[in-house]
């Protein structure tokens, strides 16, 4: 099991080592001890390992992961497994703003609190948030699913597409365009199976209620021609 | 980009340590701006004294001049002044008179702030801020986007009495505003958007506003993208635009309150393993101050 001291070996050495390894490698479990706070840890992994990061962790943490499990204990800084593809990121602590920005697919599951624009342009990752979230989540969100046990901030999921948000707590306002929307038996499972992924126990789905596109932003309105 | 730091202690046993903590944190920021640094130290004070802090050439000689009024302390291109506070006319007299040509970048009770071009390590040793003690302190790593790399331009700016502000951001409603704060009698000394900002919070304070009344107040005037950290005598004080466009991360413990625009500049301070590490809401106004 590789442990990788950052107080001793370079931000850079260590990702060049993750990335340097193929799929069918022996060294699936890597510890990061001291990140202190540094930037891009575990950012573009492309194998099925498991990374524990034994700390907090700056911006950009797993950013663009791909079939990895990056485990941060301790918080992390703007935009964790931003544009992740697939595989796993489990913070542990709180996130800061734009978690899971623009990411593809994959489950991140934040244990804390997110701050704001957490899943801002999703475009297909599942977010599990314990916590609540910050302002202006889910802003112009495409796909995926977005599920908050707490509070979700204000303008929640403005000029939303198609991403589904599930939201326990109150949301403070939504965004144009977000409408709440009825939580269907398909609803049900999704979040059925989000919660499980997530280790969320004792919370029934039927405690949450769903926000969608009013999809009223698709097309352009005729009316609004005059403007122009 | 730029990165802002603060620190305000609790604990009277870390005040002599708090320029070494506070070069610390400004150092790592340089990432975010290593054009020029600048900070204020709020050090020790007597009710009856005033400390200006002043900049430019051939410093010596106004020591001199001012021997019987003042007791200069010589830090690089910066020098602070001590004096009776019935002095004050005389002392800024003598100053207008003799040396116009130079800049006043803080006075108050307690207040010396510095400022230069350059790295941060570099100014932070210019002016033996590691050495400095006070009960708190801000500071600011500058990379210009829109003005020259100047050490005018270098924060913190000072626009009232014990009183500075360090900005990431910008503001884009800079020059009316100025315009409105000059009938009010405020005056500034540079172009520089957060200049107008510190004159902001100077006039609401001067008007009678509390602090957080004062930021809160902001939030409908000051148009743009900003997170300040805000010193004065007694208190310590953080704002986040309504958006939080630009990153702040906080951390509290029994013994200190501390700002950094990421956490890497908070990992060196004592205790930040058990430190409360939140990130400040948006237009929110966060004060501590002390009795």
């Amino acid at each position: 099991m590789p442990v990788v001291d950052l107080a001793v070996t370079s931000k850079r050495d260590l990702n060049a080592a993750l990335h340097a390894l193929t799929a069918d490698t022996n060294e699936t479990l890597w510890h990061v001890a001291n990140p202190e706070g540094a930037h891009a840890i575990a950012a573009g992994v492309d194998v099925p390992i498991t990374v524990e990061i034994d700390g907090h962790a700056g911006y950009y943490c797993a950013g663009m992961n791909q079939r990895a499990t990056v485990i941060v204990n301790g918080n992390a800084g703007v935009g964790v497994a931003e544009n992740m593809m697939s595989g796993k990121v489990h913070v542990k602590g709180d996130a800061s703003q734009a978690a899971g920005a623009t990411a593809h697919g994959g489950l991140l599951v934040i244990d804390g609190n997110a701050s704001a624009r957490c899943g801002i342009s999703m475009k297909g990752i599942d977010i599990v948030v314990k916590g609540s979230i910050g302002p202006m989540s889910a802003f112009m969100a495409q796909a995926g699913n977005l599920v908050v046990l707490g509070n979700a901030g204000e303008a929640l999921g403005d000029s939303l597409y198609e991403a589904r948000l599930f939201v326990r707590g109150s949301v403070q306002s939504l965004g144009a365009d977000c409408i709440e929307k009825d939580m269907r038996p398909e609803h049900i499972e999704i979040l059925t199976r989000l919660l499980a992924e997530a280790g969320v126990e004792g919370v029934s789905p039927q405690e949450f209620r769903r926000y969608g596109s009013a999809r009223g932003l698709y097309n352009f309105h005729v009316d609004n021609a005059s403007a122009y | 980009m730029c990165g802002i730091v603060g620190l305000f202690l609790k604990d009277p046993a870390l005040e002599p340590e708090l320029g070494r903590l506070l070069a610390d944190m400004l150092v790592v920021m340089t990432s975010r701006g290593p054009d020029s640094a600048g900070f204020a130290v709020y050090g020790a004070g007597a009710a009856d004294q005033l400390k200006v802090t002043v900049r430019g050439p051939r410093l010596d000689d106004v020591a001199a001049a001012l021997a019987d009024l003042a007791t200069a302390t010589l830090r690089d291109t910066h020098m602070v002044l001590a004096f009776a506070a019935s002095d004050e006319a005389a002392v800024r007299g003598w100053l207008a008179l003799n040396r116009p040509d130079l800049v006043v970048t803080g006075t108050g009770k307690r207040i010396e702030l510095y400022k230069e071009v350059g790295l941060p390590r570099q100014v932070a040793d210019r002016f033996a801020l590691p050495a400095m003690a006070g009960t708190h302190g801000i500071g600011h790593t500058r990379m210009a986007t829109e003005s020259a790399v100047t050490t005018d331009g270098a924060h913190p700016f000072s626009t009232g009495r014990d009183q500075c502000l360090v900005h990431n951001g910008s503001l884009s409603n800079h020059r009316s505003l100025r315009r409105r704060l000059e009938h009010e009698g405020l005056q500034f000394s540079t172009d520089n958007d957060s200049e107008v900002a510190a004159g902001y919070i100077s006039w609401r304070l001067r008007e009678g506003d509390s602090l957080t009344a004062a930021l809160e107040a902001g939030l409908e005037d000051l148009d743009g993208f900003y997170t300040f950290v805000i010193g004065t005598e007694n208190g310590f004080a953080v704002m986040r635009d309504p958006i939080s466009c630009k990153p702040a991360v906080m951390a509290e413990t029994d013994r200190y309150v501390a700002f950094g625009s990421e956490y890497r500049a908070l990992v060196g301070l004592p205790g930040i393993e058990q430190a409360r590490i939140f990130e400040p809401e948006p237009a929110h106004a966060y004060v501590w101050e002390r009795n």
